[in-house]
């Protein structure tokens, strides 16, 4: 059963690490969103200060729903899903060890990525520890919520926008509890109830995610 | 082994087909043909659990398959339309990550003798974008040459596939029969031949005549 999940991980990342363009636009899409902002609103240090948790936050969250379609567009495509489907392992652990290779692709370079982009906007350090932290708890709810979407939409034609406005509600949590966090720590109010309550929304959605999304892929292959 | 009873499937409002009963012992192939859009993508992905039937029930081995859940589906070898080969991997890895994610690892040695089994030895390092139709059909089939499961479900197994191949494919077949296995098989091809006694065929023609 592990071993499974292990082969679908692997597959997973050798299959990203052959297109590397693709785990690249995201990455780029992140930093180019983020980096907007302080050119836009020009040399105001405190504006950015206040503004920067929130933009971080909202552009991570975008890029993340730019890498959604990968998740199981192409296997759907090309009959993989199908086979993985009929592996004689429930197929909502195919479906979580998919999510984290995702993760692992999209969710965690984004976090690595989140300090420079903070020194952008003037955070001190300890907000961009606070920031890291967020994104760690909170790409992986973002990947979880998102691969319901993305299964929801699967072989339908525009299914990549009508992914964005059935997933983007569903991200407020998140965002209100990371970027929270966040600026707690710049007005000095302390993060963990924040991050707390990402912690718990992302236990709460690795348990019900993968199980809706695995029905949701079944259904589409009917 | 397999049992179909009173199966009924619909596409949409369109009736499929109704009433379809039939059983494939142990060691026998049924063949299924038919016009095309009369049903026989449906009856074998019904047969796979990958779609719903209207009415009627499928059994393996005396249990209902919907009862069986997971364990039917370390008896079952379904191959569809789609060949499931990733551009981006070689044909090895394709094979290798095939078989492990179904749940039968094998060696490395093992996949390329199954490769090479195919008649893709020296293009086990191809990836998978540089193969022909027909050979990403042949790394898809390699698995039946490594897999050995009890069910096999094929549909169009032949497509693309070459005289020599499709002569290969046949005695895969008879050796899998031979060996008490059973297989349902979509296609338009005279299937009995070398290697696979006409005795172990069975046809099953959809729409027209049962």
């Amino acid at each position: 059963m592990i071993g499974t999940i292990l082969w679908v991980l692997r597959r997973d990342l050798r299959l990203a690490q052959r297109r590397p363009a693709e785990l690249a636009f995201a990455l780029c899409f992140f930093v180019i969103v983020a980096s907007l902002f302080p050119i836009g609103i020009g040399p105001q240090p405190e504006l950015l200060r206040a503004i920067a948790p929130g933009v971080l936050w909202v552009a991570a969250l975008l890029a993340s729903l730019l890498a959604l379609p990968r998740l199981f567009a192409a296997d759907h495509a090309d009959g993989t899903l199908e086979q993985m489907a009929l592996a004689p392992q429930p197929f909502t652990l195919i479906v979580v060890a998919k999510i984290i290779a995702h993760w692992l692709t999209t969710g965690l370079p984004l976090t690595l990525l989140a300090p420079l982009i903070g020194l952008q906007f003037g955070l001190p350090a300890e907000a961009t520890g606070v920031l890291v932290l967020s994104l760690a708890l909170g790409t992986p709810v973002l990947g979880a919520i998102g691969a319901v979407g993305a299964a929801l939409t699967l072989g339908l034609r525009g299914g990549g926008v009508l992914t964005a406005i059935l997933v983007l509600p569903l991200y407020i949590p998140a965002l209100i509890f990371g970027a929270g966090a966040v600026e707690a720590t710049v007005a000095g109010t302390g993060a963990s109830g924040h991050l707390s309550l990402l912690a718990a929304l992302l236990v709460f959605t690795l348990t019900f995610a993968p199980w809706a999304a695995a029905a949701s892929v079944r259904i589409a292959l009917d | 082994m397999l049992q179909v009873i009173e199966l009924a499937a619909a596409r949409g409002e369109r009736l499929l087909f109704s009433g379809l009963s039939f059983t494939v012992a142990a060691g026998e192939l049924l063949q299924v043909t038919g016009r095309n859009g009369s049903g026989k993508t449906t009856l074998l992905r019904i047969l796979a659990r990958l779609a719903r039937p209207e009415l009627g029930e499928v059994r393996w081995r005396g249990q209902p398959v919907a009862d069986l859940g997971d364990p039917y589906f370390a008896d079952l070898l379904y191959l569809g339309h789609a060949p499931a080969i990733k551009d981006e991997l070689t044909a090895e890895e394709n094979l290798h990550y095939a078989i492990a994610i179904a749940g039968a690892p094998a060696s490395a040695s093992a996949v390329r003798a199954a490769l090479a089994e195919a008649g893709l030895a020296g293009r086990e390092v191809l990836p998978g974008r540089a193969l022909s139709q027909g050979q990403r059909r042949r790394v898809a089939l390699a698995r039946l040459a490594i897999d050995g499961r009890a069910l096999w479900v094929l549909d169009e197994p032949t497509a693309a596939l070459d005289a020599e191949s499709t002569d290969r494919l046949r005695r895969w077949l008879g050796a899998h029969l031979e060996a008490g296995g059973c297989a349902v098989v979509a296609t338009h091809q005279a299937l009995a031949g070398d290697g696979l006694p006409l005795a172990r065929v069975r046809t099953l023609e959809l729409g027209g005549g049962k």
